[in-house]
Parts: structure tokens; C-alpha cells; sequence
């Protein structure tokens, strides 16, 4: 097998036999994200066996979301649906009285065809409460898109947004649907300038992030003088943002392509599209875009950054030159890679489940300038990865770390790879200026536990050493 | 449909996996979406397991939705095949596959006829049996399917063992204290002369099969797994099985005496000699287990009369009602088990050693049982824990599902004579620990002082404004002291006399590793 150092980014797609999460775990961060939230999810035992051993401890804490768990008779249809869903959320609004249901659709829904979107009004009126459908099934998703289906979904039930007098909300329909895809551009800048001052032009950011990184991200936002309108989510889903014409969204995490697409042609925002604030080069360059568009000059951008890099060094030293190889779960892969090579190391690839080149358009053009300017080979992208051949290649290569899922970490290890597990990305707090070093700390830990184990000639622990 | 938060037995398809990751050189393919192969991160995780775990999925998406598997269930077979060359390959189906109705056998068909593995289709249907009774069929299937290979090559022989030999039926990956009970086991029956002729499935080659005959008689630790093999063994080759399962004193004995009856319907003609195992058995029981001279010392007299509540599988459950009842005089309230499928032989078992029998796999009656006889301890799954963190009442887990806490490095049987003292120890701590509380609550905790700050320093000049106390609250309560500490420090290092978000951010990105 050889391995080739490109020039420019290369793509491939393998078998997709790749270990990932289910996607239903979003459920696992958006039920605490969204305090007054309750999310159902219809399917089977494997998908309960999966939530109840992912989520380890939380299922005791009195969690606000349940099974409801399909049996043979409603596989067969020898049960009505509709009244069945009924029952199961009647009692929740007894038990829980939450202000939205949520709706997780599975692979079986999917495969018996449930008409859960149909049902959902209907219901919804019946029994008062919203109730909010995401298909966030393994058939068509992995891990992180999971979140993404729920907050698309969100968006289609966030109030219409206000702000614009009947005037101009006139004038705006008259025009043409502007649905394209192509993210805000140079000329972005200068559609509403005319009519209004910059702080009328409303900043929504989606992504659920905890309330701290939210409220960190806003304060870098308010020192360039930009206020954030909302957050999808928000902490409560009474408090959703009012979306419309007119209202600037930026995503903070880059497997959101759905929810960007939704936001843009059935809620007619406008996308900033950008690189994702993970790193302190990727923070500053999610900043400057949002204050391009909104035609805001930046202040003391750079120096920010520096003075981060500056109380990172101890990190740095410790990672230069390293090399890391990413399997591929949860798409937050093509952003930690920048980041990382930005810091010195080497990427040889960089699993991913799936690569949206619209809505990532941005960060992968900044992974390139960045290799450039860190005269790094282009580490090679491969979408659905196939967890079998990447083994193979990383006994090539052995790098000094990969970054996998916990199914593969402990056999590497045993192989003396360094291993980081990648969920940990996932809820650890990577955003802003402020949590750059919360990265570093994950992905040196093995790096600083080898220093530690040194000299103790213990690396290789299976029995003949294959 | 049915409201769950949490079930005790898992999917079909963890038990064949499980049995077939169990065996050595035996790769399972499951017919499965993405996101299903979460039994890899388990046994990675739990078992701290240093191998690959072989198991992959053959990944039902989209296109398998509007097209059909067609080729590509056999082709993952064929890959898998060259890959890793394993002596079988396990088809594993998934509620996903239950519904497609996809003709999994034709694959398997295709399949064997161009791999040199063999290549079997697991034979459970997910929406009729759980985690426990898939692994059990699925046990029955592999030794069945090699036994039948090896009749039909001329290659079985039935000619036993010149000295008294037994396979152990039902060790496996993922099962609560399997490895230390293994262990345990072997070195018993090494005490009794009994030679060990396989294990299984636990490191198991498929194809030494066909010589589990050899033994004398096969003996099922655990009732959930096993039995159905041990039964087939029984009709086919007409080997006896003893399935009293050897946890506690009294069960320990009542196991060897079974295995002695066992042995000795050849022992007279094979050995020249009967078999004896009562001054081994008295000798254990009285000196070299501690347990029954701890039911005699004065520690455990205190418990008597204590209540407990028992939740968990069939054999643990029983065992260990019957343990606490029998051998340490303590009263059990209810005793439960969530294998409503043996629901028959668990009343039978503890019926007149508890007040109470409780048959549910639904996890909020068990809470609400536990609650309604409020015990002195518990012994339970990790759930019947968390149950009695909330209610305040001690609980012993012995019984799966567990969490990686119960996959001990530490040599912890439940089995045999060492099993007895694990027993007693586990036992007397749960109630001890609750009786320590009691008594600490009496006379008002270790120290009456109030305390009035968790802080050691009474430097009181700084204030935190009402932004970032809130922001603060926020902070998870394990690391909000760090926090605070660190926030105030640096406020103190800058001057700073109130404590803005601001001032909490600058702190944060001020601290170095």
C-alpha cells in the first residue's frame, strides 16, 4: 500500500464499514441543553441498549428522555400507531409537563414507515404540547448529524422574525426567492446597510453549546460590538430565536449542513458561511467573517490570538512535529485537523463520515491555506471511512496519535498507538479563545501519560506482537 | 409501545455476539445499520479487551432499503473471510434485519460455498427473545452445527476420557465475574481430580468441537446460558449435566455431591473405584472457606433479622436469596429477577426464603418494591444502585448489567469456596456501611463544629456581581470550587475587587497547564 503526500486536498470515499455513534445519542446533550424539553424516541431495544450503556450514568439522574419501545404488535401493525404515541405522551405531560416534545425517528420508523410527521399535528393540537419530529436514524446519519436533524427541525418552528417594518416586508416579498446556496459573499455586506444601522441586523448562531461556551462566544462577539440575536437552540425552547428574512445565522459546528440549508431556503436567513470557532485561528477567523458580512471592521483581533498561542506554548512544545491520524466518527475532523496542523503537527488523514464541501466550503479552504503557510503536506480526506483499511494503513504509518472511537482505542493501544478517544470532542468544551487549551489537553493527555510511563519498556502488550 | 428509561437484558443480538466473540477465531457480520456495532465499544471498554473485537457490520443504509442486501452481505462475508481466515463466520441478524425479511440463509448459502470459512446464520428473532435466551440458542446452534460437521466426517469420537473430565458450558465475554468464576471453577474441580476438557465459549476453538463428547459429564454454572447446550449434549450423546449453580456453602456441597453422582455411574467401571467427595467438602466448608465460621462469629449474628431486597438475573438472585436466608440468617423482603422467561424455576427456588416474589423486567416497579419495604441493604444490579443511592439504602451489585466497575482486575469470584468469602465480605460491608451512616446521623456526623466555609483562606474583599454568580452556578458542581478558586486568585493577582464574567473568562484563559 503506499501512501501519497498531495499538493492539494485530496478526497476519497471508502466502504463506509466505519464505527460511529448512532446519531439518537444527541439526545444525550440536546435534552440538557434544552432544559424544558422532552425527547421520545420510537424504536427498539437495541437503540435503548445503545442510549442506556453511551450514556452511562445520566439514564439515572431522572433523565427527560425515554423509549418508546416498539414491540411485535406494532411492527405488525396489529397496534395503532397514532393512539399508541398518544398514551406514551400524555403521560409524559402528566409525569414531566415539558414545553416541546421531540420526536426521535429510528431506522425502524423509517423501515415500517411510521408517519410520525403526519401524526405529529394532529397529536400536537389534541394534546397541547408541541411536538417536534427528527429522523435521526442510522440508515441515513452518524453521531453528530443527529443534532443536526433535531435543530433543522427546530428551525421550521421558531417564530417569524419581526424586526423588519411592514414596509420593507413588502418590498421583500415582492422580490424573487433568494434560496441560493452560495454562502454570503462580498456583496452580503452591503444588502441592508443602506436602511439600517449595524445593530439592527439581527445574528442568530446555531449549534447547541453548553451555556458557558455559548455565553464566552458572545462576549468575543460583543467586544467587536456585535449582539447575537439568539441561539438555536436556545436554553429553553420557549425562548427560540425568531428567524425570517433578513436575520444572519453562522454555525458554530460543522456538521450542521442541514439545519444551515433549512435556515436559508424555508426560513430565508442569510448564511455566513465561515470557519468554525475551534482553535484560536479558527475563533479568530469565525470572527472576522461574521464582522466582514455584518461590515464591521475588527479590533485587536490578532493580537487575541497571539496572546492564546503565547499561553498555549507548554502544549505546543509538546505536540510539534507529532504526527495524527483521524478515523473518522463525529465530522468534527476537518476543523481539529486545521487546528491541529496549525500547531505543528502532521495529519496524514482525516477520516470523516460525511463531507459536505458547500457548508464546509470555508474551513476546508482554511485547512488549505493553512498547511501552506505551515509548509504541511495536504493530509488526505477520506469520507466513509473503512475502519479495517485504516488499521492497516496506521500500522504503515504509526503515528505518534490517533484520534478513534472507544471500540478501537484500547486494541491500539495494546499495539503502542496513542490513542484519543474522539467522542471526547464531542462534549468536551472546544469553542472559542477561551477553550483552545481544553483541546490541547485532551489530545496531548496520552503524549504527557507517555512521559510519565517513559522508561517502564512496556509498550507492546499482546501476545505475538501482531 | 412501551414508556422505558432503562431495561435489565439487552437486544437478541448482543447474546449471539457475545457467544460468538466468546469463541476464538470467530468473526460475526451483523446485518445493521450504522450506530449498531456499539457491542464493540462494550467489550472494548468493559473487558478492557487488547483485541479487535470480530465483530463488523454489513451496513444496512439507503440504498439496502430501496435495493435489497443483494451482493453485499455475501461480499462482506467473502472480505471478512480473506481478511482474517476465521474457522466460522457468525450472519447476525438485528431488529433492523427482522423486519427487512431479507433471505439471510441465501447469503449464508452463497457465502459458504466460496469462503473456507464455515458460515452460520444466528437463528433468533429479536422481537421474541432477549440478550440471555439469544445467547443460549445461539451456543446450542455453533455446538450443534460442529458436532453434526464432525458425525458427518467420521471425526466424532465418544470414547471418554481415561480420567473423570467435565467442559464447563457458559463462560463468556461480557458476563458478570465469568473470568474470576472460571478460574475458581477450574481449581475446584482440579481439588476434586477432575480434569477440565473444554471450556466453552469462552477461548474456544470451533473446531475442538467435535471432542467435547470426551467428557464425563458437563456442568452449567449459570442458568441463562448453557442450558439448551447442555441439554442438546444430553439427548445426542446421552452426557449428564449438573446445573446446580456452586454459589454459597450449602449449593458449593450440593453442586460436588451432584458431580460425585455424576461420576460415579462410570468411576466403578473406568477407575476400579467409587468416589468420595464428603471429607473434601468438610474440610472447606469448616477451614478453608471462612464463610461458614463467619456465619457463626458475632458480626454476623448482629445481622440477623436485617432486612434486604434481591434483584437480578435467575441464578444470582436465587443463590444469593438463599445465601442471605440460609446462611446468614437475614430476612429477605422480596426477592425478584427480571428473567421472566425462568420465571417458574426462580418461585420454585426461593419461595420459602423470602416474604415476597417479584417477576418484572420493568425497572420502576423494582424501585417502587425496594421503597415500599424499605431494607437495611440491597443486593442488586447497577440499576437496584442508583435506586438505593436515592432512597439512601447500601447496595451490593451481584448481578449484570453492570458497569465497568464490576469488570474487577482483582480476583473476585462468586463461585466455589473463594466465592463464599467474596460473598460474606460483600455482604457484610453493604450492611456495615449502612449501619456506620445510621449511626453517624445519631450522634449528628464526625464533627458537630459548623463549618462555615469550604474555603481555608477568610480573605473576604472580593464580591462576585450577580452575572457572574449565576454563570458560576452553571459550572458543574465537581469542578465550580476549582473554578471559584482559581477566578478569585487571579482577581486578587490583578486587584481586582469585583468579579465580573469578564473577569472569570480573562481567569480561565489566563491559567496554564
Amino acid at each position: 500500500m503506499s501512501i501519497n503526500v498531495s499538493e492539494t486536498l485530496t478526497f476519497e470515499c471508502e466502504t463506509g464499514n466505519y464505527h460511529t455513534f448512532c446519531p439518537i445519542s444527541c439526545v444525550a446533550w440536546l435534552y440538557q441543553k434544552i432544559e424544558d424539553s422532552f425527547f421520545l424516541v420510537v424504536g427498539t431495544k437495541t437503540c435503548g441498549y445503545f442510549l442506556q450503556n453511551a450514556l452511562g450514568v445520566m439514564i439515572f439522574a431522572e433523565p427527560r428522555y425515554a423509549m418508546a419501545e416498539l414491540e411485535e404488535g406494532d411492527i405488525s401493525a396489529q397496534l395503532n400507531d397514532y393512539q399508541e404515541l398518544k398514551r406514551l405522551c400524555v403521560r409524559i405531560k402528566k409525569d414531566r409537563n415539558p414545553s416541546v416534545i421531540i420526536w426521535i425517528g429510528t431506522c425502524t420508523t423509517e423501515i415500517i414507515k411510521m408517519d410520525l410527521e403526519g401524526m405529529a399535528p394532529e397529536l400536537e393540537t389534541e394534546i397541547q404540547v408541541p411536538i417536534v419530529v427528527a429522523r435521526a436514524n442510522g440508515l441515513d446519519y452518524a453521531f453528530t448529524q443527529g443534532e443536526d436533524t433535531v435543530l433543522a427541525a427546530m428551525a421550521h418552528r421558531c417564530p417569524e422574525c419581526k424586526v423588519w417594518t411592514g414596509e420593507e416586508k413588502e418590498i421583500q416579498s415582492e422580490s424573487p426567492r433568494k434560496n441560493s446556496f452560495t454562502p454570503l459573499g462580498e456583496a452580503a455586506g452591503r444588502i441592508r446597510s443602506t436602511t439600517k444601522s449595524r445593530d439592527t441586523k439581527p445574528l442568530v448562531l446555531f449549534g447547541s453549546l453548553p451555556a458557558t461556551v455559548a455565553s464566552q462566544l458572545g462576549s468575543e462577539l460583543k467586544s467587536q460590538s456585535i449582539s447575537v440575536s439568539g441561539w438555536l437552540p436556545a436554553q429553553r425552547y420557549t425562548d427560540s430565536p425568531t428567524l425570517g428574512d433578513g436575520v444572519y445565522v453562522c454555525g458554530v459546528n460543522p456538521f450542521l449542513s442541514r439545519t444551515a440549508t433549512t435556515l436559508m431556503r424555508r426560513r430565508k436567513c442569510k448564511l455566513i458561511g465561515a470557519p468554525f470557532p475551534i482553535g484560536p485561528d479558527g475563533t479568530r477567523a469565525w470572527i472576522e467573517r461574521i464582522c466582514f458580512v455584518l461590515g464591521i471592521e475588527t479590533q485587536g483581533l490578532k493580537e487575541r490570538e497571539q496572546k492564546i498561542w503565547d499561553n498555549l506554548k507548554n502544549y505546543l512544545d509538546l505536540i510539534r512535529g507529532k504526527s495524527v491520524f483521524f478515523m473518522g466518527d463525529n465530522l468534527l475532523e476537518i476543523s481539529l485537523a486545521r487546528f491541529l496542523i496549525r500547531c505543528g503537527m502532521i495529519v496524514y488523514e482525516i477520516g470523516i463520515p460525511y463531507m459536505d464541501k458547500r457548508y464546509q466550503a470555508a474551513e476546508l479552504a482554511f485547512l488549505q491555506t493553512t498547511c501552506k503557510e505551515m509548509c504541511m503536506p495536504m493530509p488526505r480526506i477520506v469520507e466513509k471511512p473503512d475502519n479495517y483499511n485504516q488499521i492497516q494503513r496506521m500500522r504503515e504509518l504509526q503515528p505518534d496519535l490517533a484520534i478513534t472511537g472507544m471500540a478501537h482505542a484500547n486494541p491500539l493501544e495494546a499495539r503502542g498507538i496513542n490513542t484519543r478517544w474522539s467522542v471526547e470532542f464531542t462534549f468536551a468544551q472546544i469553542h472559542g479563545f477561551i477553550n483552545a487549551k481544553d483541546v490541547l489537553e485532551l489530545v496531548t493527555r496520552p503524549l504527557r501519560r507517555n512521559n510519565n510511563l517513559e522508561n517502564l519498556g512496556w509498550t507492546d502488550l499482546v501476545k505475538g506482537g501482531d | 409501545m412501551k414508556l422505558a428509561y432503562w431495561m435489565y437484558a439487552g437486544p437478541a443480538h448482543i447474546g449471539t455476539l457475545r457467544v460468538a466473540s466468546s469463541f476464538r477465531n470467530v468473526h460475526a457480520i451483523m446485518h445493521a445499520p450504522l450506530g449498531d456495532d456499539y457491542f464493540n465499544v462494550m467489550r472494548s471498554m468493559l473487558e478492557r479487551e487488547r483485541d479487535f473485537t470480530p465483530v463488523t457490520a454489513s451496513v444496512v443504509d439507503r440504498h439496502v432499503l430501496a435495493r435489497g442486501s443483494q451482493e453485499k452481505v455475501v461480499d462482506n462475508m467473502a472480505r471478512k473471510d480473506k481478511q482474517e481466515h476465521p474457522d466460522l463466520i457468525v450472519l447476525t441478524p438485528t431488529c433492523t434485519s427482522s423486519i427487512l425479511q431479507e433471505d439471510l440463509q441465501n447469503f449464508v448459502d452463497r457465502a459458504s460455498t466460496i469462503s473456507d470459512s464455515d458460515v452460520i446464520l444466528a437463528d433468533v428473532n429479536h422481537y421474541r427473545v432477549n440478550e440471555l435466551q439469544a445467547a443460549d440458542r445461539t451456543l446450542e446452534q455453533v455446538v450443534r452445527y460442529y458436532l453434526e460437521k464432525a458425525r458427518r466426517q467420521g471425526k466424532l469420537d465418544l470414547s471418554l476420557t481415561d480420567k473423570p473430565s467435565v467442559n464447563i458450558i457458559g463462560i463468556f465475554t461480557l458476563g458478570f465475574h465469568n473470568q474470576h468464576d472460571c478460574r475458581e471453577l477450574k481449581r475446584l474441580l482440579q481439588d476434586l481430580g477432575i480434569e477440565t476438557n473444554q471450556v466453552i465459549p469462552e477461548g474456544g476453538f470451533v473446531d475442538q468441537l467435535h471432542q467435547l463428547p470426551k467428557a464425563w459429564f458437563n456442568l452449567v454454572p449459570y442458568r441463562e446460558t448453557g442450558l439448551m447446550t447442555a441439554t442438546f449434549l444430553e439427548k445426542e450423546f446421552g452426557m449428564s449435566y449438573v446445573s446446580t449453580t456452586p454459589m454459597g456453602i450449602v449449593d458449593t456441597a450440593n453442586c460436588i455431591r451432584q458431580i460425585q453422582e455424576r461420576l460415579n455411574a462410570w468411576a466403578p467401571v473406568l477407575l476400579n473405584e467409587k468416589i468420595n467427595y464428603e471429607s473434601y467438602i468438610d474440610e472447606q466448608t469448616r477451614f478453608v472457606s471462612q464463610a461458614a465460621w463467619f456465619s457463626r462469629s458475632i458480626d454476623c449474628q448482629n445481622l440477623t433479622g436485617k432486612k434486604a431486597v434481591v434483584f437480578g438475573d435467575a441464578t444470582h438472585a436465587a443463590s444469593i436469596t438463599k445465601i442471605l436466608a440460609c446462611e446468614m440468617g437475614i430476612r429477605v423482603s422480596c426477592a425478584g429477577t427480571y428473567c421472566k422467561h425462568d420465571e417458574e424455576w426462580f418461585k420454585e427456588q426461593v419461595q420459602n426464603f423470602c416474604d415476597e416474589i417479584l417477576i418484572t423486567d420493568d425497572h420502576t416497579e423494582v424501585g417502587d418494591m425496594i421503597a415500599r419495604a424499605e431494607p437495611s441493604a440491597i443486593f442488586g444490579t447497577q440499576m437496584e444502585r442508583h435506586i438505593g443511592k436515592r432512597l439512601d439504602i447500601p447496595c451490593g451489585v451481584i448481578s449484570s448489567p453492570v458497569h465497568i466497575q464490576n469488570f474487577t482486575l482483582g480476583y473476585r469470584p462468586f463461585l466455589g469456596y473463594e466465592g463464599t468469602n467474596q460473598i460474606a465480605d460483600l455482604v457484610y460491608n453493604s450492611f456495615t456501611l449502612g449501619m456506620e451512616d445510621h449511626l453517624l446521623e445519631i450522634f449528628g456526623g464526625h464533627d458537630t463544629k459548623e463549618v462555615i466555609t469550604k474555603s481555608l483562606s477568610t480573605d473576604m474583599d472580593l464580591t462576585w456581581n450577580s452575572e457572574s454568580q449565576s454563570e458560576l452556578s452553571k459550572i458543574p458542581g465537581f469542578v465550580r470550587g476549582r473554578v471559584k478558586r482559581n477566578t478569585e486568585k487571579f482577581a486578587r493577582q490583578n486587584g481586582i475587587a469585583e468579579i465580573t464574567i469578564e473577569i472569570m473568562y480573562a481567569a480561565k484563559e489566563a491559567s496554564k497547564a
